[in-house]
């Protein structure tokens, strides 16, 4: 792991600069042989030195180097960062004359990984940082981008701060007895502070899962019998965003026939096996091949067909989805309606046809509806962003209820102390802060006990 | 003459040790400054309390002294925490200062291949960085296979009241002046700390009816689980209590910077649980009062131990300090507090088994490791005790773990944490402490205690009696049911408790907050087995889910401690490691994944590189 790593650090092609950036013990020795100017192992750290690089003596470009020696560097090693001409090939050459030097090709987020290895960022800023390498759209740049200035962590800190008191409350009763002035914490005081905290964890972890949805895409699956207009909606969605359609299959466990971005909201469309391409493969495979993707969906939109009386089929498919975020498009409007959906008590249903795109926007504003998006897009992204930290905090809310039923049955406050204790110490797993004295060093500077 | 063992010093940690080698068959000598103070208690008179109490019913599970001695020497016991869960309960005894000692003595004098010598150890004997014996001040040379220091608060010690500095040690004892020098020389880290001591008050001199009394229990405790009263409740000794006064803040504030302490004179760090009465003062100045209690020290004498009120103060200033108490303004002050310092070495210098890591065959135990309080001293000692006799034998070292013992979380942390301030130990340090609790310290430990040799036989059969016994009824509760009848759906509402609405065993239906066992032996005749029997399955049917739970974390935690690290490992060789990590664990070395992962400065990114290390290299 002591190697040196390099890659381009700036987007390719794109810009008038591009910037190649190199880490670890040989990074700056590296350089140094390729670079004529001032001899880089000499100058001070924090410098930018100008220049020329060389590959085996032939000038690639004329470039900018700053040195930036361990420990106060991104990844707490020695960094040289090479500013040249942007352009892909003279950027591309530069790093390959760097790896022909003795650098290894970083993977992908390796720098952030090596700043955290070495201690330079905790884990909520190093997570945050490997999302905006994998943002896909400004939203989710935004959201991972109010996670560096710490809001998150501020916010489980404040929740930490408080269990802490209360937790120093209960230990100095617990381990300082007979102390007559010392206020004994009651149950209705516990109870009290748990069903607050209960609330706004909850709130978190609520508008967390929404903004998961914005940064990794709302999870969707178009179904319905064959010949209802499945594709036909599926390329009009698509329609509207033809610069973002991507082939990506493979990149996440699901198979996303596409990546749809309506107004900086991701819809991650699922397919079974490729409904876009024929209706034949789903009579095969039936409905019931679909339950899976439908149980994992965090939206299903179901296509009925205006022009037919709703079959067992599409009832099926109907009960099937009841429990999920659904909505139901009723397709081939164009066409005489013979469906009656009258008795079947469906929610957000919205109408469409192949001539018109007004439909489609109605699905748009439905989607956005159903998830919230719109309020979540104005406010200050405070919340949760990954799913290692939204099912810490699920575990977080499970034991304060724990510690809620524990009080409701009165048990010893002691008892009710080891399920707050476990969500102080859950809570401190989000930001990478686990147990140490905290508690004690909080009991003895705010009681007075002792000899 | 050799022998196999000599334990320095007889205070509680070396009365621990030398009982525990001698009664396992190893020829051991106990050199004593004064056989006079051979478990001497220089502080309060008091056993045990919370945390505390547990590691004395450890100490008694596992085969040691202490419970015994303090049930001989009760003056009143109390248990704590009542209102609280059972994890946290603890019995505390006021104990005798005269009886103590005496009692401890005659143990002592009554145990096979254990001599008593009064002499003075200045230098260890130490050949290849093995230990091969002691000499004594008049330049005697004492051989012997091992040797255990529990030399307490008398290395370099010195006694401050005010401004006045006096090599001593407690009680104007000789202090051991050479020994930490030597050490130093052997190459220990050496630290300085501090504590101190309040007041003691003439008994006839304090108006009582200023006070408030406080009683001990109605019913009798023991400490050991061979469960001898010595005192029955009737006969217990009251303490009092009283408060500071505003005079006494004024006082003090007005008198500062004459204490010790504010006056700079003090270089030892104290312990932050035991504030002297200045530090309360200036510390928490928002506080009107502060609670003081009067402790009775001895029935053979007069000394009122003035807990909470412990000073460095000059003689002259704790005069006005005392007499500005209520019930105190004509106290007549029989010994003055004052603060002590004294050498110790650093904890983190020790293996698990309280061997040192630079000298073969040389256990610490005791303040020395920079522990404070008898219980803390007396339990490592046993346990640096049990260790010499199983190296003299050959066999492996017992290492008792942070979710079977407190004991186990003591010397984890001293050896692992080491310590800035006397170390104290408190439930809190305890991850699993409903597992540590003090009804069960038999069934966690007495199978070591008789592994080792300690409990006889006789004894380990009484105690696999009862964990058989309770094993039965837990089973018997869980098998017998009862279903929604009439009759029974009555006594139950009468309770009240929320009528049946289906067949419930027994154990189920203790779980309910509201049934006591008393209510269980309704249904079913539960008298063969005795109150302790009955109480472990109460308690196991209360907070079965608790119990789980801890148990659970415990098993994660032991999982980590399964990870062994090799003795030899070169933590220079592993690349990424984070500096104050790696200066870390090559100051600790630890033994497991377990404990690596438990030093303070050693984050969970340099636990998963040592992982991967390890991996790679095995």
């Amino acid at each position: 792991m002591n190697d040196t790593i390099v890659a381009i650090s700036t987007a390719m092609g794109v810009g008038a600069i591009s910037i190649v950036r190199l880490s670890g013990n040989d990074a700056i020795n590296i350089v140094n042989n390729c670079f004529k100017g001032k001899d880089l192992t000499k100058v001070e750290s924090h410098t930018i030195n100008y220049g020329h690089l060389l590959d085996n003596g032939e000038v690639i470009d004329e470039v900018l180097v700053s040195v930036m020696k361990a420990p106060r560097t991104y990844t707490m090693e020695d960094v040289v960062e090479i500013n040249c001409h942007g352009g892909i090939i003279s950027t591309k050459r530069i790093l390959e004359t760097m790896l022909t030097n003795g650098a290894r090709l970083a993977e992908p987020g390796e720098f952030t990984k090596r700043a955290f290895l070495n201690g330079r960022i905790d884990l909520v800023k190093s997570e945050a940082v490997m999302d905006i390498i994998d943002s896909k759209t400004e939203e989710a740049n935004k959201l991972a981008l109010s996670q560096l200035t710490g809001t998150t962590s501020n916010m489980i800190h404040s929740f930490r701060e408080k269990l802490k008191q209360l937790l120093a409350s209960i230990e100095v009763n617990i381990d300082y007895p007979e102390y007559h002035d010392i206020e004994v914490i009651t149950k209705e005081q516990v109870s009290s502070e748990i069903v607050k905290m209960k609330q706004e964890l909850e709130k978190v972890i609520k508008e967390s899962k929404n903004s998961t949805l914005i940064k990794e895409g709302i999870k969707t699956v178009i179904v319905g019998r064959p010949n209802v207009g499945k594709s036909s909606i599926l390329n009009k969605l698509l329609e509207q965003d033809k610069a973002i359609v991507t082939d990506i299959a493979g990149t996440t466990r699901d198979i996303v026939e596409g990546e749809i971005n309506l107004d900086g909201i991701l819809l991650n469309i699922i397919d079974t096996a490729g409904i876009r391409s024929t209706d034949d493969v789903v009579e095969k495979i039936g409905v019931e091949k679909s339950i899976s993707m439908i149980e994992d969906a965090d939206l299903v939109i179901v296509v009925l067909n205006n022009n037919e009386p709703l079959t067992a089929e599409d009832k099926e498919i109907l009960s099937k989805t009841k429990e999920k975020q659904r909505i139901i498009v009723i397709n081939k409007t164009d066409l005489p309606t013979n469906i009656d959906i009258s008795k079947e008590n469906l929610k957000n249903v919205v109408h469409t046809n192949a001539n018109t795109v007004e439909g489609i926007k109605q699905l748009k504003s439905k989607i956005i509806e159903l998830f919230q998006l719109e309020t979540l897009k104005t406010k200050d992204y405070t919340y949760l962003s990954n799913a290692r930290q939204i099912s810490l905090a699920k575990k977080a809310y499970q034991s304060l209820k724990e510690a809620e039923t524990g009080l409701n049955n009165n048990l010893p406050i002691d008892m009710v102390e080891i399920d707050l204790k476990e969500t102080f110490d859950l809570l401190g797993e989000i930001i990478g802060e686990t147990y140490s004295e905290e508690i004690l060093d909080h009991l003895f500077a705010n009681f007075c006990v002792g000899k | 003459m050799k022998y196999e063992v000599i334990v320095v010093g007889g205070g509680h940690a070396g009365c621990e040790a030398a009982l525990a080698t001698a009664r396992l068959g190893h020829k051991t000598l106990l050199i004593t400054s004064n056989i006079k103070n051979i478990a001497d208690m220089p502080c309060n008179p008091s056993i045990g309390g919370p945390a505390k109490g547990i590691v004395v019913r450890e100490i008694d599970a596992l085969g040691g002294e202490m419970g015994k001695n303090a049930d001989k020497a009760a003056l009143q016991t109390k248990m704590l925490n009542t209102k609280k869960g059972p994890a946290v309960q603890a019995l505390r005894f006021q104990a005798d200062k005269v009886t103590y000692p005496k009692e401890m003595l005659k143990t002592l004098r009554a145990t096979k291949n254990l001599e008593i010598q009064e002499a003075m150890v200045e230098k260890l004997l130490v050949n290849n960085q093995k230990i091969e014996g002691v000499e004594l001040e008049d330049g005697t040379k004492i051989p012997s296979t091992i040797v255990i220091l529990t030399t307490g608060t008398y290395l370099k010690a010195v006694v401050l009241t005010g401004s006045t500095k006096k090599s001593s040690g407690p009680h104007g004892e000789k202090e051991s002046k050479y020994l930490s020098d030597n050490l130093r020389e052997l190459g220990f880290t050496i630290k300085r700390l501090k504590t101190g001591t309040p007041q003691r008050i003439d008994k006839n001199s304090i108006d009582y009816s200023k006070t408030k009394e406080e009683k001990g229990d109605a019913v009798a405790h023991t400490f050991s689980f061979d469960n001898i009263v010595y005192r029955q409740p009737k006969d217990q000794i009251s303490c009092h209590l009283i408060y500071t006064t505003p005079k006494t803040h004024e006082i003090i504030k007005e008198h500062l910077n004459e204490s010790s302490m504010y006056g700079g004179y003090v270089e030892g760090i104290g312990p932050r649980y035991c504030p002297s009465i200045e530090d309360k003062v200036v510390r928490f100045s928002d506080k009107e009062r502060h609670q003081l209690f009067l402790e009775p020290e001895s029935l053979y004498y007069d000394d009122i131990y003035l807990q909470g009120f412990s000073t460095s103060m000059p003689h002259d200033v704790q005069e006005l300090m005392v007499h500005s108490l209520p019930g105190l303004e004509h106290a007549k002050i029989l010994k003055y507090g004052y603060a002590i310092e004294y050498d110790a070495i650093d904890s983190m210098q020790l293996k698990r088994s309280l061997e040192t890591k630079l000298i073969e065959n040389l256990y610490t135990a005791g303040q020395i490791n920079g522990t404070s309080g008898y219980e803390e001293a007396a339990g490592q000692g046993l346990i640096a005790g049990i260790n010499a006799a199983l190296k003299l034998e050959g066999k492996k070292p017992l290492i008792l773990k942070r979710n079977e013992s407190y004991i186990g979380v003591l010397i984890d942390d001293l050896v692992t944490k080491g310590v800035k301030d006397p170390y104290r130990l408190l439930t809190s340090r305890a991850e699993y402490r409903l597992l540590l609790r003090n009804d069960n310290a038999d069934l966690r430990l007495r199978e070591y205690g008789y592994q080792v040799g300690l409990i006889s036989k006789e004894k380990y059969e009484v105690f696999c009696k009862k964990k058989e016994n309770i094993k039965k009824l837990i089973d018997q509760l869980q098998t017998t049911r009862i279903t929604p009848k009439k009759e029974i759906n009555e006594y139950i509402e009468k309770i009240p408790s929320p009528p049946l609405k289906d067949g419930i065993s027994l154990f189920d239906l203790l779980k309910r907050p509201e049934i006591a066992l008393e209510n269980i032996k309704h249904f079913i005749d539960i008298s063969s087995y005795s109150k302790e029997e009955q109480e472990q399955v109460e308690i196991n049917a209360k907070y079965e889910g608790y119990i789980k739970k801890a148990k659970k974390e415990a098993a994660k935690m032991l999982s980590l401690e399964e990870k062994i690290i090799p003795e030899n490992i070169d933590y220079n060789q592993i690349p990424n490691l984070a500096s104050e990590a790696r200066q870390k664990l090559c100051e600790v070395r630890p033994t497991t994944i377990g404990q690596a992962s438990r030093i303070s400065g050693v984050n969970p990114a340099d636990i998963s590189i040592l992982m991967v290390y390890l991996r790679r290299n095995s």
